[in-house]
């Protein structure tokens, strides 16, 4: 069975079309790269599998069940933007978290924490963007979860950051989870990618996997994506 | 040891090669355990699925085998790593000569020029 499965996806904002007709499978244990230009329909995407955004017709399947309370159990997300209230130290968003998520692992979490000196007195408002966001994604990567999804989870930061937050994810996410990285920092992140995932205007223009394209096109992922949206 | 990837390149072809320069050098010798799947995707700073591939590929060129359970080694037979040494050298050597030809020198000189390197 797939992880992840979307029917006949369609929705607009306004009477302005955002994704038309999406059709996608996601399978187990598999790194994919969902890339797009800025306004392309990624981020809607990824709330709408999120089930944050209703959707004006179609099917959103998690193991084979609608969405809801129980794929909101096993997916765990890392939005754009931070949903943290930043008065609180960084104890009590752990405590937060490990109240609020069965598969939250508290000691993982410390452990990577402690990896980065940061101190779990310390409140999230005294702390550098770098490091808020590193503490974002602890948090996302220390559940247990079968599928993780990351809208955007390298723009903003430093090269020594980034190189942070994909070691991150590839030494922590759990054997046979899937994981979905959204972004346009294309060249960054291909390495690591299983299977990429193109959309163009609401549209998945291409879905393959990342070495068998790179075999075929002669060219990096990077450079294909260039040539496919060329401005 | 920092491992650089081409992303114009399939990244276990890369990943295949870095392998073999292992087991030529003698990094892993014959008999070794290998390291987990895992911690070799960690230390090379890549996606698990891809190791697996790479050692799969090396799997089916007989230069590592798996025992079930116990877990991935270095082929016994030492012929085999002499064979792949002796490939991987000539290819170098062929790149060289191609250099040379490049820019105009023969065989002749091109050995003068590698007796001038200090090791």
């Amino acid at each position: 069975m797939n992880l992840l499965e979307i029917k006949h996806l369609n929705k607009s904002f306004d009477n302005k079309t955002i994704l038309d007709d999406i059709n996608l499978k996601i399978s187990k244990g598999k790194i994919i790269g969902l890339l797009g230009k800025n306004g392309a329909g990624k981020s809607t995407l990824i709330k709408i599998i999120n089930d944050l955004l209703t959707i004006d017709s179609g099917e959103v399947l998690f193991k084979g069940k609608k969405i809801g309370v129980y794929s909101k159990e096993n997916i765990a997300f890392l939005p754009e933007r931070t949903y943290l209230d930043k008065s609180m130290k960084v104890e009590a968003v752990i405590n937060f978290f490990s109240d609020f998520y069965k598969d939250f692992n508290k000691e993982k979490a410390y452990e990577l924490l402690e990896k980065l000196d940061l101190d779990k007195k310390q409140r999230i408002t005294k702390m550098s963007k770098g490091m808020q966001e590193k503490l974002q994604l602890i948090l996302v990567m220390s559940r247990e979860a079968d599928l993780y999804i990351l809208d955007e989870p390298l723009s903003g930061v430093d090269p020594a950051t980034r190189d942070y937050i994909l070691d991150t994810i590839l030494s922590n996410f759990k054997e046979g989870a899937s994981i979905i990285i959204s972004t346009h920092l294309i060249s960054d992140i291909e390495r690591i990618l299983d299977e990429v995932i193109f959309i163009d205007k609401g549209k998945i223009v291409l879905q393959s996997e990342a070495d068998a394209l790179r075999n075929k096109e002669k060219s990096s992922i990077d450079e294909i994506f260039r040539r496919m949206f060329k401005c | 040891m920092e491992f650089t990837f081409d992303n114009n390149i399939p990244i276990y072809i890369q990943l295949l090669e870095y392998m073999k320069i292992y087991l030529i050098s003698g990094t892993f010798k014959c008999g070794d355990k290998l390291p987990s799947v895992r911690d070799f995707a960690s230390t090379f700073k890549v996606n698990p699925n891809t190791m697996q591939k790479a050692l799969s590929e090396l799997e089916s060129m007989n230069l590592i085998y798996t025992e079930r359970t116990n877990g991935k080694y270095v082929t016994k037979d030492q012929k085999l790593i002499d064979k792949l040494k002796d490939e991987y050298a000539m290819t170098l050597a062929k790149s060289y000569m191609q250099g040379m030809k490049r820019i105009g020198l023969g065989k002749a000189d091109s050995i003068k020029y590698l007796e001038r390197i200090d090791d």
